[in-house]
Protein backbone atom coordinates (compact mmCIF):
# COMPACT_ATOMS: atom_id res chain seq x y z
CA UNK A 1 0.00 0.00 0.00
CA UNK A 2 1.25 3.72 -1.23
CA UNK A 3 0.71 6.02 1.97
CA UNK A 4 -0.91 9.09 1.92
CA UNK A 5 -0.47 12.50 2.57
CA UNK A 6 -2.63 15.71 2.55
CA UNK A 7 -0.71 18.57 0.22
CA UNK A 8 -3.50 21.49 0.53
CA UNK A 9 -6.68 22.38 2.29
CA UNK A 10 -9.58 25.26 2.36
CA UNK A 11 -12.85 25.76 3.75
CA UNK A 12 -15.50 28.91 3.50
CA UNK A 13 -16.84 30.23 6.63
CA UNK A 14 -20.23 28.33 7.96
CA UNK A 15 -22.59 30.44 7.56
CA UNK A 16 -26.51 31.78 6.11
CA UNK A 17 -24.96 31.76 2.97
CA UNK A 18 -27.68 33.57 0.90
CA UNK A 19 -25.83 34.68 -1.94
CA UNK A 20 -24.40 31.54 -2.96
CA UNK A 21 -25.51 28.28 -4.47
CA UNK A 22 -24.67 24.51 -3.32
CA UNK A 23 -21.75 25.00 -6.28
CA UNK A 24 -20.18 28.30 -5.20
CA UNK A 25 -19.94 27.05 -2.05
CA UNK A 26 -18.36 24.03 -3.52
CA UNK A 27 -15.78 25.93 -6.16
CA UNK A 28 -15.07 28.19 -3.18
CA UNK A 29 -13.97 25.61 -0.82
CA UNK A 30 -12.05 23.15 -3.56
CA UNK A 31 -9.92 26.23 -5.57
CA UNK A 32 -8.80 27.23 -2.10
CA UNK A 33 -7.29 23.66 -1.28
CA UNK A 34 -6.26 23.64 -4.93
CA UNK A 35 -4.34 26.94 -4.71
CA UNK A 36 -3.28 25.85 -0.88
CA UNK A 37 -1.78 22.97 -2.56
CA UNK A 38 -0.23 24.70 -5.70
CA UNK A 39 -1.59 22.45 -8.41
CA UNK A 40 -3.85 23.22 -11.12
CA UNK A 41 -5.63 19.96 -11.82
CA UNK A 42 -6.33 16.39 -10.33
CA UNK A 43 -6.87 13.09 -11.07
CA UNK A 44 -10.28 12.29 -9.96
CA UNK A 45 -13.07 13.68 -7.61
CA UNK A 46 -14.76 12.77 -4.95
CA UNK A 47 -17.54 15.21 -3.17
CA UNK A 48 -18.99 14.52 0.28
CA UNK A 49 -22.56 15.60 0.72
CA UNK A 50 -25.95 14.31 2.48
CA UNK A 51 -29.31 16.23 0.88
CA UNK A 52 -28.14 17.99 -2.27
CA UNK A 53 -31.39 15.66 -3.59
CA UNK A 54 -34.02 16.89 -0.98
CA UNK A 55 -33.01 20.11 -0.46
CA UNK A 56 -32.03 21.74 -3.43
CA UNK A 57 -33.83 18.56 -6.08
CA UNK A 58 -29.89 18.57 -7.32
CA UNK A 59 -28.44 14.97 -7.72
CA UNK A 60 -25.20 14.16 -9.55
CA UNK A 61 -23.33 16.21 -7.67
CA UNK A 62 -19.66 14.31 -9.72
CA UNK A 63 -20.00 15.64 -12.79
CA UNK A 64 -21.97 19.11 -11.75
CA UNK A 65 -18.75 19.92 -8.98
CA UNK A 66 -16.04 18.78 -11.54
CA UNK A 67 -17.49 21.40 -13.98
CA UNK A 68 -17.79 23.90 -11.13
CA UNK A 69 -14.04 23.51 -10.70
CA UNK A 70 -13.32 23.96 -14.53
CA UNK A 71 -12.21 19.71 -14.78
CA UNK A 72 -15.19 18.37 -16.50
CA UNK A 73 -13.85 14.85 -17.90
CA UNK A 74 -12.37 14.05 -14.48
CA UNK A 75 -13.80 10.80 -12.50
CA UNK A 76 -16.45 12.88 -10.12
CA UNK A 77 -18.97 10.52 -8.01
CA UNK A 78 -20.56 12.05 -5.15
CA UNK A 79 -20.50 9.94 -1.75
CA UNK A 80 -23.35 9.93 0.21
CA UNK A 81 -23.52 8.59 3.95
CA UNK A 82 -25.74 10.69 5.87
CA UNK A 83 -23.69 13.35 7.99
CA UNK A 84 -20.79 10.71 7.68
CA UNK A 85 -20.70 12.22 4.07
CA UNK A 86 -17.17 13.97 4.62
CA UNK A 87 -15.52 11.52 6.21
CA UNK A 88 -16.59 8.72 3.82
CA UNK A 89 -15.51 10.86 0.32
CA UNK A 90 -12.11 11.54 2.63
CA UNK A 91 -12.13 7.81 2.65
CA UNK A 92 -12.83 7.03 -0.73
CA UNK A 93 -9.98 9.61 -1.51
CA UNK A 94 -7.56 8.07 0.56
CA UNK A 95 -8.29 5.05 -1.36
CA UNK A 96 -7.78 6.23 -4.77
CA UNK A 97 -4.14 7.36 -3.80
CA UNK A 98 -3.55 4.37 -1.67
CA UNK A 99 -4.22 2.12 -4.72
CA UNK A 100 -2.11 3.57 -7.46
CA UNK A 101 -5.52 4.09 -9.65
CA UNK A 102 -4.85 7.85 -8.53
CA UNK A 103 -1.93 10.18 -8.18
CA UNK A 104 -3.88 13.40 -7.01
CA UNK A 105 -6.90 13.53 -5.30
CA UNK A 106 -9.46 16.44 -4.57
CA UNK A 107 -11.76 15.79 -1.33
CA UNK A 108 -14.69 18.44 -0.98
CA UNK A 109 -17.48 18.49 1.06
CA UNK A 110 -20.96 20.67 0.77
CA UNK A 111 -24.13 21.02 1.99
CA UNK A 112 -26.36 24.12 1.66
CA UNK A 113 -29.09 24.08 3.92
CA UNK A 114 -30.48 27.42 4.18
CA UNK A 115 -32.17 26.92 0.93
CA UNK A 116 -35.83 25.63 2.55
CA UNK A 117 -37.43 25.70 5.72
CA UNK A 118 -36.74 23.88 9.15
CA UNK A 119 -39.43 21.61 9.06
CA UNK A 120 -38.19 20.54 5.70
CA UNK A 121 -34.48 20.27 7.42
CA UNK A 122 -35.55 18.56 9.81
CA UNK A 123 -37.20 15.64 7.25
CA UNK A 124 -33.71 15.90 5.66
CA UNK A 125 -31.96 14.65 8.83
CA UNK A 126 -34.01 11.94 9.35
CA UNK A 127 -33.43 10.57 6.16
CA UNK A 128 -30.42 9.32 7.16
CA UNK A 129 -32.63 6.91 9.28
CA UNK A 130 -34.78 4.19 8.54
CA UNK A 131 -38.02 5.35 6.82
CA UNK A 132 -40.41 2.87 7.30
CA UNK A 133 -40.08 1.96 10.74
CA UNK A 134 -38.14 5.35 12.85
CA UNK A 135 -39.10 8.06 10.33
CA UNK A 136 -42.42 7.27 10.49
CA UNK A 137 -43.25 7.47 14.02
CA UNK A 138 -42.57 10.97 13.78
CA UNK A 139 -39.43 11.02 15.94
CA UNK A 140 -36.69 13.47 14.66
CA UNK A 141 -32.86 13.26 14.37
CA UNK A 142 -32.52 15.98 17.25
CA UNK A 143 -35.12 13.41 19.11
CA UNK A 144 -33.04 10.17 18.68
CA UNK A 145 -30.07 11.88 20.46
CA UNK A 146 -32.31 13.07 23.18
CA UNK A 147 -32.99 9.20 24.24
CA UNK A 148 -29.70 8.51 24.22
CA UNK A 149 -29.10 11.84 26.74
CA UNK A 150 -31.74 10.96 28.50
CA UNK A 151 -30.65 7.29 29.56
CA UNK A 152 -26.97 8.15 30.22
CA UNK A 153 -27.96 10.97 32.40
CA UNK A 154 -30.18 7.80 34.14
CA UNK A 155 -27.54 5.15 33.97
CA UNK A 156 -24.47 7.32 34.96
CA UNK A 157 -25.96 9.87 37.07
CA UNK A 158 -24.50 12.73 34.84
CA UNK A 159 -26.24 16.01 35.49
CA UNK A 160 -27.30 18.05 32.59
CA UNK A 161 -25.03 20.96 33.36
CA UNK A 162 -21.65 18.37 33.03
CA UNK A 163 -23.26 17.31 29.42
CA UNK A 164 -23.83 20.93 28.33
CA UNK A 165 -20.26 21.85 28.95
CA UNK A 166 -19.03 20.46 25.67
CA UNK A 167 -20.98 23.07 23.61
CA UNK A 168 -19.53 25.79 25.77
CA UNK A 169 -15.85 24.77 24.99
CA UNK A 170 -16.55 24.29 21.67
CA UNK A 171 -18.28 28.06 21.92
CA UNK A 172 -14.63 29.25 23.65
CA UNK A 173 -12.93 27.80 20.65
CA UNK A 174 -15.05 29.46 17.54
CA UNK A 175 -14.06 32.89 19.13
CA UNK A 176 -10.92 32.69 17.55
CA UNK A 177 -11.90 30.96 14.47
CA UNK A 178 -12.74 33.14 11.30
CA UNK A 179 -14.82 30.01 10.01
CA UNK A 180 -16.90 29.58 12.45
CA UNK A 181 -20.59 29.74 11.98
CA UNK A 182 -20.76 30.81 15.89
CA UNK A 183 -17.66 33.02 16.91
CA UNK A 184 -19.39 34.00 20.60
CA UNK A 185 -19.50 32.42 24.05
CA UNK A 186 -22.27 30.56 25.98
CA UNK A 187 -22.29 29.96 29.34
CA UNK A 188 -24.04 26.40 30.98
CA UNK A 189 -26.65 28.55 32.66
CA UNK A 190 -27.45 30.15 29.23
CA UNK A 191 -27.77 26.01 27.51
CA UNK A 192 -30.02 24.95 30.57
CA UNK A 193 -32.24 27.50 30.10
CA UNK A 194 -32.58 27.92 26.58
CA UNK A 195 -35.92 25.87 25.06
CA UNK A 196 -36.17 22.37 24.48
CA UNK A 197 -36.11 21.02 21.26
CA UNK A 198 -36.27 17.30 21.98
CA UNK A 199 -36.03 16.90 26.01
CA UNK A 200 -33.61 17.26 27.78
CA UNK A 201 -31.65 18.45 24.68
CA UNK A 202 -31.68 22.17 24.76
CA UNK A 203 -31.51 24.38 21.11
CA UNK A 204 -28.03 25.20 22.66
CA UNK A 205 -26.79 21.78 22.79
CA UNK A 206 -27.58 21.21 19.03
CA UNK A 207 -25.57 22.03 16.02
CA UNK A 208 -27.64 24.91 14.10
CA UNK A 209 -28.65 24.56 10.31
CA UNK A 210 -25.65 26.03 8.32
CA UNK A 211 -24.45 26.33 4.44
CA UNK A 212 -20.67 25.49 4.27
CA UNK A 213 -17.67 24.04 1.79
CA UNK A 214 -14.34 22.49 3.06
CA UNK A 215 -11.67 20.76 0.61
CA UNK A 216 -8.59 18.55 0.75
CA UNK A 217 -6.15 17.61 -1.71
CA UNK A 218 -4.34 14.11 -1.72
CA UNK A 219 -1.73 12.70 -3.14
CA UNK A 220 1.40 9.63 -2.58
CA UNK A 221 3.11 10.66 0.56
CA UNK A 222 6.89 10.28 -1.45
CA UNK A 223 5.94 12.87 -3.89
CA UNK A 224 4.21 15.00 -1.53
CA UNK A 225 7.29 17.02 -0.90
CA UNK A 226 7.54 18.08 -4.32
CA UNK A 227 4.35 20.07 -3.72
CA UNK A 228 4.68 21.20 0.21
CA UNK A 229 6.89 21.96 2.75
CA UNK A 230 4.58 20.65 5.36
CA UNK A 231 2.97 17.44 3.95
CA UNK A 232 0.65 15.60 6.41
CA UNK A 233 0.71 12.14 6.14
CA UNK A 234 -3.13 10.63 6.07
CA UNK A 235 -1.65 7.61 8.91
CA UNK A 236 -5.09 5.98 9.47
CA UNK A 237 -8.37 5.85 7.59
CA UNK A 238 -11.21 3.56 8.95
CA UNK A 239 -14.68 3.22 8.27
CA UNK A 240 -17.17 0.72 10.06
CA UNK A 241 -20.82 0.49 9.71
CA UNK A 242 -23.43 -0.84 12.59
CA UNK A 243 -27.47 -1.41 12.85
CA UNK A 244 -29.12 1.58 10.92
CA UNK A 245 -31.84 1.93 13.86
CA UNK A 246 -30.51 2.89 17.04
CA UNK A 247 -33.28 0.62 18.57
CA UNK A 248 -31.85 -2.46 17.26
CA UNK A 249 -28.73 -2.42 19.28
CA UNK A 250 -27.94 -3.94 22.73
CA UNK A 251 -26.32 -0.98 24.27
CA UNK A 252 -27.48 2.16 23.44
CA UNK A 253 -24.90 3.93 25.02
CA UNK A 254 -22.17 3.23 23.56
CA UNK A 255 -21.33 3.64 19.53
CA UNK A 256 -19.75 0.26 18.96
CA UNK A 257 -18.91 1.49 15.36
CA UNK A 258 -17.16 3.98 16.98
CA UNK A 259 -14.99 1.55 19.15
CA UNK A 260 -14.22 -0.28 16.42
CA UNK A 261 -13.13 2.52 13.97
CA UNK A 262 -11.15 3.64 16.71
CA UNK A 263 -8.97 0.06 17.22
CA UNK A 264 -8.86 -0.22 13.56
CA UNK A 265 -7.30 3.07 12.83
CA UNK A 266 -5.08 3.18 16.18
CA UNK A 267 -4.02 0.20 14.73
CA UNK A 268 -3.11 1.18 10.60
CA UNK A 269 -1.20 3.96 12.52
CA UNK A 270 0.54 2.30 14.64
CA UNK A 271 0.06 4.29 17.97
CA UNK A 272 -1.58 4.06 20.83
CA UNK A 273 -4.64 6.46 21.71
CA UNK A 274 -2.23 8.49 24.50
CA UNK A 275 -0.31 9.55 21.24
CA UNK A 276 -2.85 11.72 20.01
CA UNK A 277 -2.23 15.55 20.38
CA UNK A 278 -5.61 17.05 18.94
CA UNK A 279 -9.19 15.56 18.65
CA UNK A 280 -11.86 16.22 16.59
CA UNK A 281 -15.06 14.36 17.72
CA UNK A 282 -18.63 14.45 16.15
CA UNK A 283 -21.21 16.89 18.71
CA UNK A 284 -23.59 17.24 16.70
CA UNK A 285 -25.65 17.09 19.92
CA UNK A 286 -23.86 17.77 23.40
CA UNK A 287 -24.11 14.25 24.98
CA UNK A 288 -22.06 12.83 21.65
CA UNK A 289 -19.18 14.54 23.09
CA UNK A 290 -18.53 12.43 25.78
CA UNK A 291 -19.77 9.32 24.18
CA UNK A 292 -17.08 9.85 21.77
CA UNK A 293 -14.77 10.46 24.17
CA UNK A 294 -15.39 7.32 25.80
CA UNK A 295 -15.99 4.87 22.57
CA UNK A 296 -12.51 6.18 21.37
CA UNK A 297 -11.30 5.03 24.34
CA UNK A 298 -9.70 8.56 25.85
CA UNK A 299 -11.99 7.50 29.16
CA UNK A 300 -13.79 5.19 30.80
CA UNK A 301 -17.40 4.60 30.32
CA UNK A 302 -19.19 7.16 31.92
CA UNK A 303 -16.87 9.51 32.76
CA UNK A 304 -16.57 11.35 29.39
CA UNK A 305 -18.62 14.50 30.57
CA UNK A 306 -17.09 14.91 34.09
CA UNK A 307 -13.54 15.35 32.13
CA UNK A 308 -15.24 17.50 29.67
CA UNK A 309 -16.72 19.38 33.06
CA UNK A 310 -12.69 19.46 34.81
CA UNK A 311 -11.62 21.64 31.36
CA UNK A 312 -9.30 18.68 29.94
CA UNK A 313 -11.11 18.96 26.63
CA UNK A 314 -10.43 23.10 26.39
CA UNK A 315 -7.19 24.32 24.54
CA UNK A 316 -4.50 23.79 27.40
CA UNK A 317 -5.86 20.44 29.07
CA UNK A 318 -5.00 16.82 28.70
CA UNK A 319 -6.97 16.58 25.02
CA UNK A 320 -7.96 19.69 23.15
CA UNK A 321 -10.87 18.84 21.32
CA UNK A 322 -12.83 20.29 18.39
CA UNK A 323 -10.35 23.37 18.90
CA UNK A 324 -11.48 25.45 16.11
CA UNK A 325 -15.11 25.24 17.43
CA UNK A 326 -16.86 21.47 16.47
CA UNK A 327 -20.18 21.00 14.91
CA UNK A 328 -21.36 22.81 17.93
CA UNK A 329 -19.91 26.59 17.37
CA UNK A 330 -17.88 26.04 13.71
CA UNK A 331 -20.58 24.50 12.26
CA UNK A 332 -22.39 21.69 10.46
CA UNK A 333 -23.10 21.78 7.22
CA UNK A 334 -23.65 17.84 7.54
CA UNK A 335 -22.02 16.35 4.51
CA UNK A 336 -18.98 18.92 4.66
CA UNK A 337 -18.34 18.29 8.41
CA UNK A 338 -15.83 15.22 7.68
CA UNK A 339 -13.75 17.07 5.72
CA UNK A 340 -13.78 20.22 8.10
CA UNK A 341 -12.10 18.17 10.66
CA UNK A 342 -9.37 17.29 8.37
CA UNK A 343 -8.67 20.91 7.32
CA UNK A 344 -8.49 22.00 10.82
CA UNK A 345 -6.69 19.13 12.24
CA UNK A 346 -3.92 19.95 8.91
CA UNK A 347 -3.86 23.97 10.19
CA UNK A 348 -3.10 22.52 13.98
CA UNK A 349 -0.62 19.84 12.65
CA UNK A 350 1.47 22.30 10.56
CA UNK A 351 1.49 24.63 13.04
CA UNK A 352 -0.86 27.51 11.38
CA UNK A 353 -4.19 27.52 13.96
CA UNK A 354 -3.07 31.01 14.98
CA UNK A 355 -4.42 31.50 18.65
CA UNK A 356 -5.76 28.59 19.02
CA UNK A 357 -2.56 26.75 18.50
CA UNK A 358 -1.86 23.13 20.40
CA UNK A 359 1.74 23.78 20.85
CA UNK A 360 4.19 20.36 19.45
CA UNK A 361 0.84 18.96 17.85
CA UNK A 362 2.39 15.83 16.04
CA UNK A 363 -0.74 13.57 15.76
CA UNK A 364 -4.20 14.64 15.22
CA UNK A 365 -7.37 12.19 15.12
CA UNK A 366 -11.35 12.84 13.49
CA UNK A 367 -14.39 10.81 14.29
CA UNK A 368 -17.15 11.73 12.02
CA UNK A 369 -21.01 10.04 12.78
CA UNK A 370 -22.96 9.41 10.31
CA UNK A 371 -26.96 8.77 11.22
CA UNK A 372 -27.46 7.75 14.91
CA UNK A 373 -23.65 5.83 14.84
CA UNK A 374 -24.66 3.90 12.22
CA UNK A 375 -21.70 4.91 9.70
CA UNK A 376 -18.17 5.95 11.57
CA UNK A 377 -14.70 7.38 9.86
CA UNK A 378 -11.94 7.80 11.97
CA UNK A 379 -8.93 9.82 10.46
CA UNK A 380 -5.62 9.80 12.28
CA UNK A 381 -2.92 12.02 10.77
CA UNK A 382 0.63 12.92 11.63
CA UNK A 383 3.08 15.59 10.55
CA UNK A 384 5.58 14.54 8.50
CA UNK A 385 9.01 15.08 10.37
CA UNK B 1 -45.30 10.98 1.88
CA UNK B 2 -45.39 7.45 1.37
CA UNK B 3 -47.42 6.57 -2.14
CA UNK B 4 -49.98 3.91 -1.81
CA UNK B 5 -48.25 0.94 -2.81
CA UNK B 6 -45.00 1.86 0.14
CA UNK B 7 -48.00 2.44 2.70
CA UNK B 8 -49.78 -0.86 1.83
CA UNK B 9 -46.66 -3.35 2.22
CA UNK B 10 -45.60 -2.31 5.29
CA UNK B 11 -49.74 -2.70 6.84
CA UNK B 12 -48.51 -6.33 8.51
CA UNK B 13 -45.49 -4.68 10.30
CA UNK B 14 -48.03 -1.74 11.06
CA UNK B 15 -50.78 -2.81 12.06
CA UNK B 16 -50.50 -6.37 13.23
CA UNK B 17 -46.47 -5.87 14.73
CA UNK B 18 -45.32 -8.41 12.66
CA UNK B 19 -41.29 -9.29 13.00
CA UNK B 20 -39.14 -12.14 12.25
CA UNK B 21 -37.91 -15.03 13.46
CA UNK B 22 -34.52 -16.78 12.70
CA UNK B 23 -34.88 -20.38 12.37
CA UNK B 24 -31.91 -21.21 13.05
CA UNK B 25 -30.99 -19.68 16.39
CA UNK B 26 -34.60 -17.85 17.14
CA UNK B 27 -33.07 -14.11 16.95
CA UNK B 28 -36.15 -12.06 16.33
CA UNK B 29 -36.07 -8.84 14.61
CA UNK B 30 -38.12 -5.66 14.42
CA UNK B 31 -38.13 -4.75 11.65
CA UNK B 32 -38.15 -8.00 9.96
CA UNK B 33 -34.71 -9.03 7.84
CA UNK B 34 -34.12 -11.50 5.18
CA UNK B 35 -30.51 -12.68 6.49
CA UNK B 36 -30.28 -13.11 10.48
CA UNK B 37 -26.91 -11.36 11.48
CA UNK B 38 -26.34 -13.50 14.66
CA UNK B 39 -26.04 -17.32 12.55
CA UNK B 40 -26.07 -15.94 9.01
CA UNK B 41 -29.04 -17.99 7.69
CA UNK B 42 -31.66 -16.90 5.24
CA UNK B 43 -34.42 -19.12 6.70
CA UNK B 44 -36.25 -16.76 8.69
CA UNK B 45 -39.97 -16.61 9.46
CA UNK B 46 -43.17 -13.59 10.31
CA UNK B 47 -43.74 -13.89 13.82
CA UNK B 48 -46.09 -11.74 16.12
CA UNK B 49 -44.45 -9.88 18.50
CA UNK B 50 -45.23 -9.37 21.91
CA UNK B 51 -47.94 -6.06 22.48
CA UNK B 52 -46.58 -5.29 25.80
CA UNK B 53 -43.46 -4.07 26.98
CA UNK B 54 -41.76 -1.41 29.24
CA UNK B 55 -39.76 2.30 28.32
CA UNK B 56 -36.24 2.24 28.20
CA UNK B 57 -35.80 5.54 27.32
CA UNK B 58 -38.17 8.66 26.07
CA UNK B 59 -38.15 12.21 24.84
CA UNK B 60 -40.72 15.04 23.43
CA UNK B 61 -40.17 16.15 20.06
CA UNK B 62 -41.11 19.80 20.13
CA UNK B 63 -39.62 20.56 16.43
CA UNK B 64 -41.58 18.08 14.57
CA UNK B 65 -40.81 16.96 10.80
CA UNK B 66 -43.09 17.96 7.90
CA UNK B 67 -45.96 16.50 8.24
CA UNK B 68 -46.12 16.14 12.16
CA UNK B 69 -46.76 19.54 13.50
CA UNK B 70 -50.30 19.53 14.62
CA UNK B 71 -49.42 16.66 16.62
CA UNK B 72 -46.45 18.55 18.63
CA UNK B 73 -45.00 18.38 21.49
CA UNK B 74 -45.77 14.07 21.66
CA UNK B 75 -43.58 11.50 22.91
CA UNK B 76 -41.17 9.04 21.84
CA UNK B 77 -39.52 6.31 23.27
CA UNK B 78 -37.98 3.19 23.12
CA UNK B 79 -39.84 -0.01 24.20
CA UNK B 80 -38.76 -3.30 25.23
CA UNK B 81 -41.45 -5.69 24.65
CA UNK B 82 -41.52 -8.79 26.75
CA UNK B 83 -39.24 -11.05 25.27
CA UNK B 84 -36.76 -8.82 24.83
CA UNK B 85 -37.23 -6.74 21.19
CA UNK B 86 -36.96 -3.66 21.58
CA UNK B 87 -39.28 -0.89 18.80
CA UNK B 88 -39.29 2.56 18.72
CA UNK B 89 -42.57 4.77 19.04
CA UNK B 90 -45.28 7.57 19.63
CA UNK B 91 -46.32 7.19 23.44
CA UNK B 92 -49.95 8.44 23.56
CA UNK B 93 -52.64 8.50 26.08
CA UNK B 94 -50.02 10.02 28.28
CA UNK B 95 -48.82 13.63 29.13
CA UNK B 96 -45.41 14.88 28.66
CA UNK B 97 -45.17 15.26 32.70
CA UNK B 98 -46.27 12.13 33.42
CA UNK B 99 -43.48 9.08 31.78
CA UNK B 100 -41.13 7.84 33.18
CA UNK B 101 -38.33 5.05 32.31
CA UNK B 102 -39.81 1.59 32.99
CA UNK B 103 -43.37 2.76 32.43
CA UNK B 104 -45.38 -0.30 31.23
CA UNK B 105 -47.06 0.49 28.12
CA UNK B 106 -49.17 -1.63 25.63
CA UNK B 107 -49.75 -1.51 21.61
CA UNK B 108 -52.56 0.49 20.49
CA UNK B 109 -53.85 1.27 16.52
CA UNK B 110 -53.95 5.04 16.03
CA UNK B 111 -53.80 7.30 12.96
CA UNK B 112 -50.00 8.27 12.24
CA UNK B 113 -50.24 10.90 9.63
CA UNK B 114 -52.67 11.87 7.09
CA UNK B 115 -51.53 12.87 3.60
CA UNK B 116 -53.21 16.35 2.81
CA UNK B 117 -56.78 16.53 2.02
CA UNK B 118 -57.40 13.93 -0.59
CA UNK B 119 -54.66 11.17 0.26
CA UNK B 120 -53.83 8.18 1.94
CA UNK B 121 -54.67 8.45 5.91
CA UNK B 122 -52.06 6.19 7.66
CA UNK B 123 -52.40 4.40 10.76
CA UNK B 124 -49.89 1.83 12.56
CA UNK B 125 -48.36 1.28 16.04
CA UNK B 126 -48.63 3.63 19.12
CA UNK B 127 -48.16 2.31 22.49
CA UNK B 128 -50.18 3.84 25.93
CA UNK B 129 -49.92 3.70 29.09
CA UNK B 130 -51.19 0.02 30.68
CA UNK B 131 -54.17 1.24 32.97
CA UNK B 132 -54.17 -0.69 36.13
CA UNK B 133 -57.77 -1.61 37.21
Amino acid sequence: MRKVAIIGVGCTKVDDHWGKSLRNLFADAALKALEDSGIERVDSLYVGNMSSGFLQGQEHLGALMADSIGMPGIPAVKVEAACASGGVAFHEGFKAVVSGLADLVLVGGVEKMTDTLTPYVSSAMIMAEDQEYTAYTGVTFVGLNALIHRLYMETFKAKPEEIAMFPVVDHQHAVNNSFAQFQSTITVDRVLKSPFVADPLHILECAGIGDGAAAAVLCPLEKAKEFTDTPIEVAASTVVTDTLSLHERDNLLTFSASQRAAKSAYEMAKIEQSDVDVLEVHDAFSILGPISLEDLGFVKKGEGAKFTMEGQTAIGGKLPTNTFGGLKARGHPVGATGVYQIVELTWQLRGEAGKNQVNGAEIGMAQNIGGIGATVTVHILRRVK
Amino acid sequence: MLRVPRYWREIPYRYRLIGSKCKNCSKIYFPPKQRCRVCGSTELEPVNLPRRGRVITYTVIRSPPSGYEKYAPYIVGIIELEGGVRILSQIVDCDPTEITIGMEVEAAFRRVIEQGEAGVIEYGYKFRPIIKP
